[in-house]
């Protein structure tokens, strides 16, 4: 099988893809990849083949758009492939991938990261009981199942996920008990003039409140989910008032669910262009730690790519016109043309509401306070908040030395759900602003990797023979 | 932050800790200065094999004394003494495992030959295509990663003060000391123990002084918590591929295999192309690992300098300096190396000889 590409994508969502199809279009030889069998990434995922027969909602429709256009192009695309390590090896690119039938690897001149974003979940009592989802993970479930994810549904969240996916339950014939945001019909009033500038988007926000107030549906707004109930499976949760800064103040009131959906924002997925060799700084704005770009997606490392979500949290709209850019300025650069020659369509009224919507998602300081000193932050090796806390007393100052003593981020998860917490938790003992305490080493496998899959055509008579170390 | 001290040390690893808590003793006014965490650099990366079956002979009493430490220091590193098996799957390595094994026995370790049977008597989860192994009942391990967490402890337990994230950009000699330019500010100290492991080049090169320091980019690998398949720490004649599972249930695999970069630009890079055939070769000796899944390689700087013996003593040509690092094998010996240093600086005559930094590197092959 063909193993040598002009360019690389990793990842076909709306940047990745539209960054692949330009490319292509532009005479480059573009291979694109993604973890999922179909391209579309999360917000355009496909839905099963099995749920043919159900309605096709706005996002469907677009991702259909996008995997036809992607057909109609000269892109090769491998699905249900996943990156585990990414090497430079001279001016040549090496990934090492998983596929179905084992690894393997692909060589490219260039390389357009497009890794998308996954949530964020400020850990609280009672987050790791069977029933409760991460609300980008329920979208996921609703997009390819076209299915509710329980009977009794409370979604909780900041931003227009959780309106979202409340939403889309209601449409798939799930029940709502409540919808729950620390958001205020304040903070959204305040996005509203970056809502009319985008009437399509608007619209759409406005049916699904609308479908949501029709069916009666209470909103909580300036409210928090702070406990689970159940030890089994959920039975209930409490809910409380919150301050602006999502403190939880108040009485609880207790609701009955067996199924919580629960998000805090969404982070972009940066691991890919770390291990590449790219720094990451922090940018509450863009969700939190990413490596810098320029306008056409350039990274400092020549060749290397970056957009989307991954870039900066700002939505399907901006992360297709940025992919666009990356994937002409990849074809130009490999040409000798400098990235300004390419693609400049841009829709500044989209990254106003792409900063807008990360904005009223981007978790505050006082949700920390939903962390008591009992909760698992570490879910892998099951460490408390008041475990972690012991060891940052005890000296561990940063990530790194928080994990060797702890294990804290060890486990299969790579660190990707608790390191997040973990750092805050440093900076919080520190008195530090958040961004002060770095996210750990990037290091490869990206996922866990099954020894079986690599070394196969290991022959014990190719070792190396070493010199013997001197005796 | 402008204090004074009678003797700084420039590098909070396994060495330069175990130093300072020697010197500590000997009444002397200790601070400890890192550039990043205590023991995040080899110290805390390496595999955590304690092997008397890889360590050179003339550093054989070193590593018994070594071992002696580490037992004492018992659950806080992780500490397990299993006993180790060095395996060998052909004449070749049989050979080469008879020959240096001998001499290693030779030396003090109570190295000694089992047949195939008795191995996997008691390691049934190992090939069977091994043709001779060696054991050796003093082997086991720590668990590395607990080295910071335990030397914090113990520097905050006697009172010495340290300074994590301070990286050292400047050294001044003059006459009544040295002052150390760092991130947090200036240090004055009567005396200086450079101990930082592959940054000691450009540390000794503030003060004039060239040690031809290089370092080699060791991989480790670590699968995720796997049903017991080996109870001891299993080692290759090659030097190839060293192995222990540990009491969570996750497997380490090590064995020198190179990746890349330099300890100026970083922590380093694993290479798939080295680290694809380490994975393979931990199979082919333990083939039950196929069912395990790997959740991280990293990669760790070992420093030395070309004939592989320590650099332990007085730094060449500058008065009230020192430096000790660049023991092959520096994970075991380290605590113990520590400790003479500790005393050559005091002025006491260590047990066992220190290994002069000033001797000649020239004619030896690098």
């Amino acid at each position: 099988m063909r193993s040598s590409w002009d360019i690389a994508v990793l990842g076909a969502g709306p940047a990745g893809g539209a960054a692949a199809r330009i490319a292509a279009d532009d005479g480059a030889d573009v291979l694109l990849l993604d973890e999922q069998r179909r391209p579309g990434g999360q917000v355009w995922r496909v839905k099963s083949a099995a749920r043919h027969f159900a309605s096709d909602s706005p996002e469907t429709r677009a991702g259909d758009a996008h995997r036809a256009a992607l057909e109609q192009s000269k892109v090769t695309f491998r699905g249900e492939t996943r990156l585990w390590h990414i090497e430079r090896k001279k001016d040549i690119w090496v990934l090492h991938v998983l596929t179905l039938s084992g690894t393997a690897i692909y060589n490219a001149r260039a390389v357009i990261l497009a890794p998308g974003a996954r949530e964020f979940v400020q850990p609280f009592p009672g987050w790791t009981v069977p029933g409760v989802f991460g609300l980008a993970g329920v979208t996921a479930l609703i997009k390819s199942q076209q299915i509710p994810p329980g009977r009794r549904c409370v979604v909780a969240g900041s931003g227009p996920l959780a309106i979202y996916a409340a939403a889309e339950i209601l449409r798939l014939g799930g029940e709502i008990a409540a919808i729950v945001t620390p958001n205020s019909r304040a903070d959204w009033l305040w996005c509203l003039p970056a809502l009319l500038a985008n009437p399509f988007l608007a619209k759409r926000g406005a049916e699904w409140i609308a479908q949501l107030k029709r069916a009666g549906m209470p909103i909580f707004w300036r409210h928090l989910v702070t406990r689970t109930k159940g030890n089994e499976v959920l039975s209930a949760l409490h809910v409380s008032r919150c301050t602006s800064e999502w403190a939880p103040t108040g009485a609880a009131t207790e609701i009955p669910a067996d199924t919580l959906c629960i998000g805090n924002g969404l982070l972009p997925n940066s691991e890919i262009a770390a291990l590449a060799g790219l720094e990451l700084h922090y940018d509450a704005d863009c969700g939190g730690w990413i490596a810098p770009v320029g306008p056409h997606g350039q990274t400092v490392i020549p060749g290397l790519y970056l957009c989307g979500d991954g870039a900066g949290i700002r939505g399907a709209t901006v992360a297709s016109e940025q992919g666009e850019r990356a994937g002409m300025a990849a074809a130009r650069w490999l040409k000798g043309a400098p990235a300004s020659s390419g693609s400049q369509r841009r829709s500044h009224r989209a990254e106003w509401l792409g900063l807008a919507m990360t904005g009223l998602s981007r978790p505050r300081r006082g949700l920390d306070s939903l962390t008591t000193p009992e909760t698992i932050v570490c879910r892998c090796e099951n460490l408390t908040r008041a475990t972690l806390e012991a060891e940052i007393d005890a000296g561990a100052a940063s990530v790194e030395a928080l994990k060797s003593a702890t294990r804290c981020g060890m486990g299969p998860c790579g660190g990707r759900y608790c390191l997040t917490s973990a750092a805050r938790l440093i900076e919080m003992r520190q008195g530090a602003a958040p961004g002060t305490v770095s996210p750990p080493t990037t290091r490869p496998p990206l996922f866990p990797l099954p020894v079986a899959a690599i070394g196969t055509e290991f022959d014990y008579d190719d070792l190396p023979i070493p010199a013997p170390a001197p005796l | 932050m402008s204090e004074s001290y009678d003797i700084t040390v420039v590098g909070g690893g396994i060495m330069g800790c175990a130093t300072a808590l020697r010197l500590a003793e000997g009444n002397m006014r200790v601070l400890v200065l890192e550039k990043s965490d205590l023991c995040q650099g080899a110290s805390g990366v390496n595999a955590g094999t304690l092997s008397l079956q890889i360590k050179r002979v003339r550093l054989m009493e070193y590593a018994l004394r070594g071992h002696r430490i580490w037992a004492s220091m018992g659950d806080a590193v992780g500490f397990r003494k299993t006993g180790g098996f060095t395996l060998a799957f052909n004449d070749r390595e049989a050979q080469l495992l008879k020959e240096r094994q001998t001499l290693k026995r030779q030396a003090g370790a109570p190295i000694e030959f089992v047949t195939p049977k008795k191995l996997l008597q008691r390691e049934p989860e190992i090939s069977s295509k091994v043709t001779i192994a060696s054991y050796c009942a003093e082997d086991g391990y720590a668990n590395s990663s607990l080295t910071g967490q335990y030397y914090r402890a113990c520097l905050k337990a006697a009172g010495i003060p340290y300074r994590e994230r301070a990286p050292v950009s400047a050294i001044a000699h003059g006459s009544d000391g040295f002052v150390l330019t760092t991130s947090l500010g200036q240090v004055r100290a009567k005396r200086i123990l450079l101990a930082a492991g592959a940054w000691l080049g450009p540390l000794a090169a503030m003060l004039g002084v060239n040690l031809p320091v290089r370092a080699r980019v060791n991989t480790v690998s670590v699968t995720e918590p796997t049903p017991p398949v080996i109870g001891s720490v299993i080692g290759h004649a090659t030097g190839l591929l060293t192995m222990k599972q540990k009491p969570n249930g996750t497997v380490l695999i090590g064995g020198g295999w190179q990746g890349y970069g330099t300890p100026d630009a970083g922590r380093g890079c694993v290479s798939g192309k080295t680290m694809v055939p380490n994975i393979a070769l931990a199979r082919y000796a333990v083939p039950a690992l196929a069912k395990a899944r790997l959740t991280r390689s990293w990669t760790g700087f070992e420093a030395n300098v070309p004939d592989f013996y320590p650099l332990a003593g007085d730094l060449p040509g500058v008065y009230g300096a020192y430096v000790l690092g660049c023991v092959r094998g520096g994970f075991t010996i380290g605590p113990y190396i520590g400790k003479l240093m500790g005393d050559h600086i005091l002025g006491q005559e260590p047990e066992l000889p220190l290994f002069d930094p000033d001797r000649s590197f020239e004619g030896v092959p690098g």
